[in-house]
């Protein structure tokens, strides 16, 4: 006999549902919203804060804010959105107390065109349509996120790595999409120099 | 970049790379860098190697479970562990 469909199952299966509980102040809705949402919230906490022990304590502020602060979510996005908006400004107040008060996180920073202008330009081999991405691989390209600055860093993950439109990264950042693109653009190309040590058949570094 | 070739426009075409290869810029602009990139081999090696940059980290394995350990105690700060059994327990 299949199993009786449990009312946790529900909430995980239907956002209406879920968003209701969460209004009401059932505890089973801010389960759900960790059984559903925990895994993708700590993914983009630990590559903003780059700290495994951060990241925990970065999520536990997300869900505490998430769980009491529902009300503020009006519906007009998708919950998942509201959820990564309120994981991004934990992550960044914590990187805010952790680092100089002095560095920016709303601005990018390496804004100079020179940081941003190609200098590798060998050809890659790499197909990443039939790339199955080898542990070492995989650890260059988390290696190359980590060494983003932070406000750049928030762009690409939402974008790149989570999969958030534009329009999506723009309301979880709380700037303009015209922004997300201009900070997306700059961490591609910052990325696509980090890789290219790793990736490029010949890497020849552009002269003047 | 050859002595011949004006870099002027590889600059100002730059900004508008990621656009091009999420296929979000307008038609006109589209020709445009196609043709200078037949051109350009530098302009088409920044293309392709930016839209496999892009492609890499969209074939990065999808976001793993909450280590349970983890889950447990984010359910302990939000006093809802006595809500569901943790894993091992069920």
């Amino acid at each position: 006999m299949p199993e009786a469909i449990s009312d946790l199952d529900i909430l995980l299966s239907n956002e209406e549902a879920l968003v209701a509980a969460l209004h009401r102040g059932d505890p089973l809705g801010c389960t759900a919203l960790v059984k559903r949402f925990g895994g993708q919230m700590y993914a983009v906490a630990l590559r903003i804060v780059d700290d495994p022990d951060d990241a925990e304590e970065v999520l536990q502020d997300a869900f505490v804010t998430a769980c009491r602060k529902m009300h503020t979510f009006e519906g007009r996005s998708k919950l998942s959105t509201w959820l990564y908006r309120v994981t991004t400004n934990a992550a960044l107040m914590h990187l805010r107390k952790r680092r100089d008060d002095t560095v920016s996180l709303d601005e990018p920073q390496e804004l100079d065109e020179g940081d941003v202008l190609p200098r590798q330009l060998g050809d890659w081999t790499v197909d990443p349509s039939q790339e199955a991405l080898t542990g070492e691989l995989r650890q260059v390209l988390e290696q190359a996120v980590r060494e983003l600055p932070a406000s750049l860093r928030a762009a690409f993950v939402l974008r790149d790595i989570q999969g958030l439109s534009t329009e999506e990264a723009a309301e979880a950042l709380g700037i303009t999409p015209g922004a997300v693109k201009v900070r997306l653009h700059r961490a591609r190309l910052a990325l696509r120099e980090r890789l290219a040590g790793y990736l490029s058949e010949q890497p020849q570094p552009i002269r003047a | 970049m050859s002595a011949q070739h004006d870099h002027s426009r590889c600059r100002e075409l730059l900004g508008s790379l990621s656009d091009y290869v999420d296929g979000d810029l307008e038609e006109a602009l589209c020709r445009e860098i196609e043709a200078h990139m037949a051109e350009c081999e530098n302009c088409r090696i920044v293309v392709d190697t930016l839209r496999k940059t892009v492609l890499l980290y969209h074939v990065l394995p999808s976001d793993p479970p909450l280590p349970e350990a983890v889950e447990q105690r984010l359910f302990k700060r939000l006093e809802l562990e006595h809500i569901i059994p943790s894993r091992s327990e069920r």
